[in-house]
């Protein structure tokens, strides 16, 4: 359930669902903003879900503040999760050129490297949001042994497809970007794809994660 | 085939419209232009509707040759340029329209004391439309131009051109602000008693490292006494986050749509168009403004960008 609704400017609103970040929160927030998608609630703009929030935009030359807000209390919630939300696997090759961050996570997480690839690959993972770059998935939770702070200076490019790791999510850069997440492989499935207008991003808030371990020679012919 | 010949393409010209929306779960922030009374005032003056693309350009602006028939163009904002005929060279003002002949040329040399200006036709530039936008956003590559600012000798054409160019001029001036109106953000209470009160007392510099996707500021540090990070979670334009160093960030329209910066607090929607004007080196001054007195303020501009366009017709 919302705890607080509150306005982000004048032309958003700002729905809080608890401080603690899970996987039930999370799926409150999804359970939310599926319901406000499919439902095109005129004025509305944009929806962001996130860990725990839910941000609400709308069009202040149609609505305002006060009336979205009434709209989202008598708001009758479907749980559409199950019929939306899909299972999805991503192959991830981690050899020495890809796994950029082993040698620090091996230290850091005091494990050896093929502990953290064996811990890493035997989890499902949920994704809790999309975004900061299109298409980049937040997914969770990691194992309790596999968290890491990031890296005290991002790195400037992360390779297209890297893997990263930070705290209790894992996410992949759906493209070239700064970043500063520990890289412990790369895909070369098309994670995000601008071309496919109706459903660009392959991973969607509410779907879960399979990472499957691939060998570099298939990462090479995986596109061939 | 009537066409644009871009000689030089200048500093960031993109071509530009209403923006996106309904994307920001997948990454995909509004863009569109970043000055929108500026945008509609240029397609009104050339007597196209106002949500059709236009070329935006930031201080240093194209310099292009047309080839074809005659057609209108109007330049707004607050811009320096001027018309290259057979004949004669001829010094452009802002919100008027000219028409143009095969051969000519547009120098656009440069915003003055602001950053945003508008080329607009009376007709329509060919170019390729994604979810329902030709907004370039140049850090996605999403959009028309394959995501990509105009380059030095590319050529654009253009269809429809309005059969019945009419003569139109807007006695407006494009005002400067320097004060800010701003409403508390969520998370106003992580910061210092001092640091909020630098927030709204003191001037701050808008710095050079400032485009379309965010605008920094430097002053005064504001100090946090809560946590420099927050959950990431989602952004709208016109938020003010205050990371760990003290300094603001405005996000502007090709924000990134998620972050983990506590919010200080949001621009209101009838300040935005001023404050993308303002350029690095400029000195901005933030207010303290309840939601009620934004949503007045914003039908007051509103009714002002309309009154605008009914002079026109």
């Amino acid at each position: 359930m919302i705890k607080n609704i509150s306005n982000l400017g004048d032309a958003a609103l700002y729905c809080d669902f608890g401080v603690d970040v899970n996987k039930e929160t999370n799926s409150e927030v999804i359970k939310y903003f599926w319901s406000l998608k499919k439902k095109e609630v005129q004025g509305i703009t944009n929806l962001t879900p996130s860990y725990n929030k839910l941000i609400i935009s709308f069009d202040l030359k149609k609505t305002n503040f006060k009336e979205i807000k009434k709209k989202i209390e008598d708001l009758v919630i479907n749980d559409t999760k199950s019929e939306l939300s899909k299972k999805i696997q991503i192959p991830i090759c981690c050899a020495d050129e890809f796994s950029l961050d082993i040698k620090r996570l091996e230290e850091k997480l005091s494990m050896k490297r093929e502990r953290i690839y064996e811990n890493f690959f035997k989890k499902e993972y949920f994704c809790y949001m999309t975004g900061f770059i299109a298409g980049m998935p937040f997914l969770g939770d990691l194992d309790k042994t596999m968290r890491v702070n990031r890296l005290e200076t991002p790195r400037v490019k992360v390779p297209k497809g890297s893997v990263g790791l930070t705290e209790q999510f894992a996410n992949v850069y759906t493209f070239e970007s700064p970043g500063g997440w520990n890289i412990i492989g790369n895909t070369p499935l098309e994670i995000f794809d601008s071309s496919k207008e109706e459903s660009p991003n392959l991973i969607s808030p509410g779907d879960t994660v399979i990472f499957k371990q691939i060998s570099l020679s298939d990462y090479k012919n995986f596109n061939e | 085939m009537n066409r644009f010949e871009i000689i030089r393409a200048g500093i960031n010209t993109t071509f530009q419209d209403d923006g996106r929306n309904h994307l920001y779960h997948i990454g995909i922030p509004l863009s569109g232009v970043m000055d929108k009374r500026n945008y509609i005032l240029a397609n009104s003056l050339v007597g196209n509707k106002i949500d059709k693309p236009v070329i935006e350009f930031a201080y240093q602006g194209p310099l292009i040759k047309y080839k074809g028939d005659r057609i209108n163009i109007v330049i707004t904002g607050d811009v320096i340029f001027k018309l290259i005929k057979k004949e004669i060279e001829i010094e452009g003002n802002c919100y008027e329209n000219y028409l143009i002949e095969d051969g000519d040329q547009i120098d656009i040399i440069s915003t003055n004391k602001s950053v945003y200006g508008y080329l607009a036709v009376g007709g329509e530039f060919d170019l390729k439309f994604q979810w329902g936008s030709c907004s370039t956003n140049t850090k996605a590559n999403v959009g028309s131009n394959d995501g990509k600012k105009l380059q030095n000798d590319q050529k654009i054409n253009i269809s429809n051109i309005n059969s019945n160019p009419l003569k139109k001029k807007l006695d407006y001036i494009n005002t400067r602000i320097e004060k800010i109106r701003v409403i508390k953000g969520t998370n106003f209470n992580y910061f210092s008693d001092e640091g909020k009160k630098i927030f709204f007392e003191k001037e701050f510099i808008v710095s050079k490292l400032s485009d379309r996707m965010g605008m920094r500021l430097e002053g005064q540090r504001i100090e946090n006494i809560v946590d420099t990070n927050i959950r990431s979670e989602g952004l709208i334009k016109g938020v003010i986050q205050i990371p760990a160093d003290g300094n603001p960030i405005i996000m502007l329209s090709d924000h990134g749509t998620i972050g983990g910066y506590p919010k200080i607090g949001v621009v209101i929607s009838a300040d935005y168009d001023k404050l993308v004007q303002l350029s690095p080196g400029s000195k901005i001054k933030f207010q303290e403004i309840e939601l009620s007195d934004a949503e007045t303020l914003f039908k007051l501009y509103e009714m002002e960008t309309q009154n605008l366009i009914s002079q026109l017709k």
